[in-house]
Formats: C-alpha cells, structure tokens, sequence
C-alpha cells in the first residue's frame, strides 16, 4: 500500500509540478546554489557513499565536474539516491536535475520518456556470474538453460536477458526484484543459480557476496549498454552544459591535462589547450555555454580529468580494477573521443 | 395584487437565507463545483506539463510487446505478448494470492478465535499468544520472516527435502506431481457435477422433510459420500484417465511437476498468517457479544451444546462478525502489494515495470487505482450479500 501510495505521489508530482520542469534548469540550479543530481542508492565504483559517508563514484563525480563548470566549485551538488525503478520519474518531475545513475541510453529513453542523453561515460555490457563452488561445470551462459536467474526489474537487463534466452532457445527462471538489495541477498542465498547486469555491476556485486572469490562472471556479454548522464528534453541550454562537461573531461585528458598540473598548464602555448582551458586572449568559449571561461580549469580541478575519475573509480585506484578496455581515448583504440573545443 | 406577493414573499426569502434546507444545497453544489474545477486544474495542468516535457502518454502503450518475463504466470504468457497481457497475469497474480490467503486466513481465524474462548488453559494461552505476535508485527516483517528466515534456509536443489507422494521441499520452493488427464477425463468432471447438484438436492428434501415430519436425516454424511463417490464412479469407468508426472532433478532445478515458488508461499503464509489474528479476534467479539440467555435458551430447549453453537450462537455471531470481517479481507488484499519486497510478481510489481519500462507514470497509477478499487468493490459487494443472507430474518 505504501508502495502505491508513493507511485501516485510520484505520478502527482508529475501532474502539478507546473514549474518544476521548468525550461531554464541553468537559472534555477544557479538559484537554488547546487546542481541536484540524482544517482545510484550503492552501487561500488558508480556512486556509493564511503566509509566517511561521502558519495564516491564515476556517475557522482561527474555531477561534481557538472556542478565545477557551472559554480567553480565541484562541492555545490546533492545527490539523490535512486532505484533503477524511481529515475526517470525522479528526472522528469524536475526532482533532480540530472540524471547520472549507470543509465542505459536506449532510443526508447531517449524519446518516450522524455530524456536527453548527454553522452557515455562508461561503455558497458551485460553478462551473467555464477557461483562456480555451486555449479563448477558452468563456463558459458549457454549453458544456463533451466537456470533460476536473479535480476532487477525496471531495467534493460531485464529486456536483455529475455531476449537473450529467446534467441538461444533456452529456458529459464526469472525471479525479479526491485531493489538491488534484494536482488543481491536472494542470489547469495542460493535462490537463484546465476545473477545478470551490466558487467561493471556484476564486479561491484561480487566484492559484497558473503565469499566473493566463489562467483565468477562468465565470458558472454549479451547486450550494449551504453552507460551515461540524461537531463530532460526541452532545455538545450542545460543539455549543452552537461553534454561539453562530459567532452571536456576527454578533451583534457586527450591534452595531458590533470588534477596535478592544470595550474602550471595554463600558461601553455599549445592553442589546443589554451582554448580548453580559457587562456585565449578575448575567449568567449565558455561564456557562449552559459559558464565561465575558466570552467575546465574548475572542472579539472574538482575531479581530474576522466582517465582520473576512471582509474581512481573502477580502475586501477580502486577495489574494482577493471581495465580501462573500450573505455580507453579513441587515440588508445578505445570508444572515447571528446568533440572539439573550439 | 403585487403589495400581496410581495408581502408574502418578503418573509419567505428572509427565510430562505436561513432555511437549513436550502443552505445545505447551496452548499453542496458548491463543493461539487470546487471540486470539479479542482480536477479539471489537475488535469489540464498534468496534460500540459507532459506535452512540455516531451513525454508520451495515453493507454495506446499497452498494445505494445512487453519484452520481459515473468515466473508466475496463471495464463499463457511469453516476452511476446503485450503490456496488457503481462498486467492481467500481475492482475490473476494478485487476486490468487488474495483469495487463497483470504480463505486459508479466514480457516486460521476461527479456529484461533474459537480456541480463545476454549475452557482448555493451553489452548486459550495458545491463541493468546498467536493473536499478540502477529497483531503487533507490520505484515512486511512478516512476509520476510517467511521469505528469508524460513523458506531461505531450506536445502538446496541437491538436497531437496523428499516428501510423500513425490513431492519436494527446497529453497527454490514446494514441488509436487502434476496431474496429466486422458481420454475421458470429463467423466470425472461430470461426477462431480452430479455429486454436487444430488447433494443438494438432498439437503432440500431433508430439510423439507424435517419441517414436516421432524425426522433428521444425515445430510453431511451423504453429500460426503456422493460428492466424492460420484467422480470416482466416473473415474472407474472411464479406465481411470490419471497419470502423474513426477518432478525430476534438472542440471539447476527440479523440472516437471508442478512448483510452487518461495515468493508466493511467503507472501500467501505471511497473509494468511497476519490477517488470522485480526479474524480471530473478530470471531471471539462475535461469540462473545451472543448474549448468554441464548446459550440458557438453547441449553432449555434441549438441544446439545454442538447443535446449539451450530444453530443458535454462530448464526448470530456472524451478524457481528461479517462487517469487520469485510474490511479484514480488504486489507488482505491491499497488503498483497507488498509482493514487491519479495519479488512476486503481482499488480503492482508488475504494473511498476511497465510504468518504467514506458514512462507511462499517470496512466500505470490509474490501472493502479482502478484494479486495486474494483477488487475492493467486489469484494465487499460479496460481503454485503452474504451479510444480508446471514442477517438474522425477522419472523
Ligand atoms: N544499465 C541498466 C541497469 C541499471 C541498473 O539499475 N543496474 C542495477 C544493477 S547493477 C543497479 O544499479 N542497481 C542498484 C540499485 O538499484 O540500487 C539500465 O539502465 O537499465
């Protein structure tokens, strides 16, 4: 009942917010003194709060870089945490202002629901992880058929995965949960014999399993996703401001410019970096998107570049380890490549 | 001629002002207007607020393919069908748990009630005890306690509990053998349809012939016997149709048979469990509020005290017992929802899917609210029949 009480409340505020969804987030947000950014509840390497109780996370600094090129300051942002389903709805009622919660971009997203991607910041695919103590001849989801297979609804690993069975001819058992929490605990507790997501979730989860070196991922990744920050539609100002904070993150580590030097690279002669980080005589770069011109310096500042926000997240810094892979700059033969600044 | 309407008007519209009447109407069309214009803001404010936010709307989206699975499934359903389809097998979902959890509470409730009023110390203690735990835990937490804290530990598959007559206990639920019918099948069922229409036609010629002549006739016993005789007779002629199919042990599961899944037990045994406290409670109010005279009144008239609970007390407790017992059901039902803490499928779990599948936020909640009223509706349109049926007839 509560359940349902909260759905109407959300499906309410959808109705009345007359002017939350308001066509000018940038004027609000600079009101109101912070970006609102909604993200995930607790999910290791995207957005989970520390042990000190700071949020941490690919998806949170990124709100971070957002909330440094509108403020100057990557502190002025709150987060939101948000089940997978609670987004969108969260997003549209002009709860948050973006969306950064390891969101697929699908064309369905993209125009029945109302959003606007922004861009990629984690190229991402879904697999499957079992528990090889349980079932040691499993090494290949095609040999999952008349598997029980936990996952969480609301999602696209849901649709993935039914499409995935459907295509192999496979049977399976779905057991559906909302939260991930449950989901996680129900797979731990033998309820189910594999668990599906997107792979990176499928690290993060691992690490919180009672004993995580028994779960393997098994090789198959069976879908794109495509993982990245939204905002809604109808405000292209803010769209934009989102969008080049994302390219300007690649852009910088494409130019070598990081946390540690961005000071000592502002007197560059290099014209590539002078118009990335303002110092062209007479610029008006970043005051043409509505921030100031000095806006990747404050973002650099505020989180790193994103091979920084990368390797201390997922990568190499953090307990997740994943390999920078497609993710890599499209110079490194990987997918990310920033549009030009210029 | 005006001076005298005018006479006779003045005071009557001096009293209309005042007329209780009058400013009743007044009134109440005025909050109807409030009303309706609160709405008609409320819409018109919605429908706009999406067209600016660029988000589809109307119920067009329920034709289109789903694209997701579902465990339980009462009727054919595949990630083909529409999310129509999946809302009606979220619908049967919830109204399967809520019927079985109504009557399986309902059994628990009056045996718990009656064992409250028992002379039997331990039996009173008992229930006591049963009514305190369950009344005062929030059905969350119960429908948890029999999610993880019981069905959770059973073995696993490989060591499934085997119980009699093929069937299985594990942590992937209760597994028993499916009944596959052959030719002929449909004797059975006409068996049973002949048991049922004899025995009641037994019970009216009993009945009449008790009115008339004052001798009893075992009733109970010869619908028993013909209820259950007249199928088997079928059964046997018909070559005995029945074979079963056992469940099996798969490479992950037990395949074959018939499984019911852990989300449905905890939820239907959380239900059951919860609402039987608050029906027990409402039982022993009813029995107790049957005036003790009754009890001396049947006692002097000779009838024994099983006859007499049966025929004089019950029948008047349940004057009492119906009403709250409506609202007990209701709740039953709306606690169904739940579900969604444990992942069984049912309206509302499924229904949130789809609201985030399509964004379809308003038109979902709407489903919501009109499935959750029907079912609230029939159900206490059942309830009011069966209370006028109950109802003492004045004579
Ligand atoms: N990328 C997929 C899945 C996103 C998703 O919600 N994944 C789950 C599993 S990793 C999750 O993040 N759950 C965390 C939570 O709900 O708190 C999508 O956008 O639909």
């Amino acid at each position: 009942m509560k359940h349902i009480a909260i759905g109407i409340l959300g499906a309410a505020a959808l109705g009345f917010a007359a002017s939350a969804a308001s066509a000018d987030t940038l004027s609000d947000v600079k009101a109101k003194g912070f970006v609102q950014c909604g993200v995930n509840t607790g999910l290791a390497g995207f957005s989970a709060p520390n042990d000190k109780g700071e949020w941490t996370g690919i998806d949170v600094d990124f709100c971070r870089a957002v909330a440094a090129a509108v403020f100057g300051d990557g502190t002025k942002v709150k987060f939101t945490g948000l089940s997978a389903k609670d987004r969108f709805t969260a997003l549209q009622s002009g709860e948050i202002d973006i969306l950064s919660r390891n969101t697929t971009w699908t064309i369905n997203r993209d125009t029945a629901l109302g959003l606007n991607f922004a861009g990629v910041t984690y190229y991402d695919g879904q697999g499957f992880m079992i528990n090889s103590k349980k079932l040691p001849g499993v090494n290949s989801a095609l040999q999952l058929s008349g598997a029980a297979i936990c996952v969480q609804s609301g999602t696209t690993t849901e649709l993935n995965l039914a499409d995935y069975f459907k295509a192999n001819k496979m049977e399976y058992n779905p057991v559906v949960f909302e939260k991930f929490e449950e989901a996680n605990a129900a797979y731990d507790a033998g309820r189910c014999d594999a668990y599906t997501t997107d792979q990176s979730g499928l690290y993060a989860v691992r690490l919180q399993m009672a004993s995580p070196n028994d779960h393997v991922v098994l090789p198959e990744i069976i879908s794109k996703e495509p993982l990245g920050p939204s905002v809604r539609q109808g405000d292209d100002k803010w769209f934009d401001i989102v969008k080049w904070t994302y390219y300007a993150l690649l852009d910088a580590e494409e130019a070598g410019v990081t946390q540690a030097n961005v000071d000592e690279m502002k007197n560059s002669d290099n014209p590539d970096i002078k118009r990335l980080l303002g110092t062209e005589a007479e610029t008006k770069i970043g005051t043409d998107l509505g921030v100031s011109n000095d806006w990747v310096v404050n973002i650099v500042k505020a989180t790193g570049n994103y091979g920084e926000i990368f390797e201390r997240n997922v990568g190499s810094g953090s307990p997740l380890k994943i390999a920078r892979g497609i993710n890599a700059l499209w110079t490194k033969g990987g997918l990310q490549y920033g549009m030009p600044i210029r | 001629m005006s001076q005298e309407v005018i006479h006779e008007a003045t005071p009557q519209r001096a009293s209309l002002l005042y007329d209780p009447r009058v400013r009743g109407i007044v009134f109440q069309v005025v909050l109807v207007a409030l009303l309706a214009l609160g709405i008609w803001w409320i819409v018109d404010n919605t429908i706009e607020n999406l067209r600016r936010s660029h988000i589809a709307t109307g119920f067009g989206f329920l034709k289109g393919r789903a694209g997701f699975d579902i465990a339980n499934t009462l009727i054919d359903y595949s990630s083909d069908n529409s999310y129509g389809r999946a809302l009606v097998v979220g619908i049967l979902n919830t109204a399967i748990v809520a019927i079985t959890g109504i009557i399986t509470a309902t059994i628990i409730g009056f045996l718990v009630g009656i064992g409250r009023l028992s002379n039997n110390w331990l039996i009173r203690k008992l229930a006591t005890v049963y009514i305190e735990i369950f009344r005062n835990i929030p059905p969350l937490l119960v429908i948890l306690f029999w999610y993880q804290g019981v069905l959770a530990l059973l073995p696993n598959v490989r060591d499934s509990i085997g119980l009699p007559f093929g069937s299985f206990l594990n942590n992937r639920g209760f597994y028993f053998p499916r009944m596959v019918w052959s030719d002929g099948a449909w004797l059975v069922a006409v068996g049973l349809a002949a048991g049922v229409v004899l025995s009641w036609y037994v019970a009216r010629r009993a009945r009449a012939r008790q009115m008339a002549t004052g001798q009893q006739f075992p009733v109970f016993l010869t619908s028993v016997a013909l209820i259950v005789g007249m199928p088997l007779l079928g059964f046997a002629l018909a070559g005995f149709p029945l074979t079963f199919e056992f469940p099996q042990k798969g490479t992950f599961n037990l395949t074959g048979g018939v499984n019911v899944k852990p989300e449905f037990l905890s939820l239907y045994l959380a239900l059951s469990f919860y609402t039987a406290a608050f029906i027990a409670e409402i039982v022993r109010a009813g029995i107790v509020g049957v005036p003790k005279g009754q009890t001396e009144a049947f006692s002097a008239l000779g009838l024994r005290s099983g006859q007499g609970l049966r025929l004089v007390v019950i029948p008047q407790a349940m004057r009492i017992i119906i009403p709250p017992l409506t609202s007990q059901y209701l709740n039953l039902t709306k606690n169904s929802s739940l579900a969604v803490a444990i992942g069984y499928p049912d309206l509302y779990a499924i229904g949130g899917t789809i609201l985030n599948q399509t964004g379809q936020a308003i038109e979902v909640v709407v489903i919501f609210m009109v499935v959750y009223l029907g079912i609230s509706i029939l159900t206490s349109l059942f309830m009011n029949w069966f209370n006028t049926k109950m109802a003492l007839k004045e004579r």
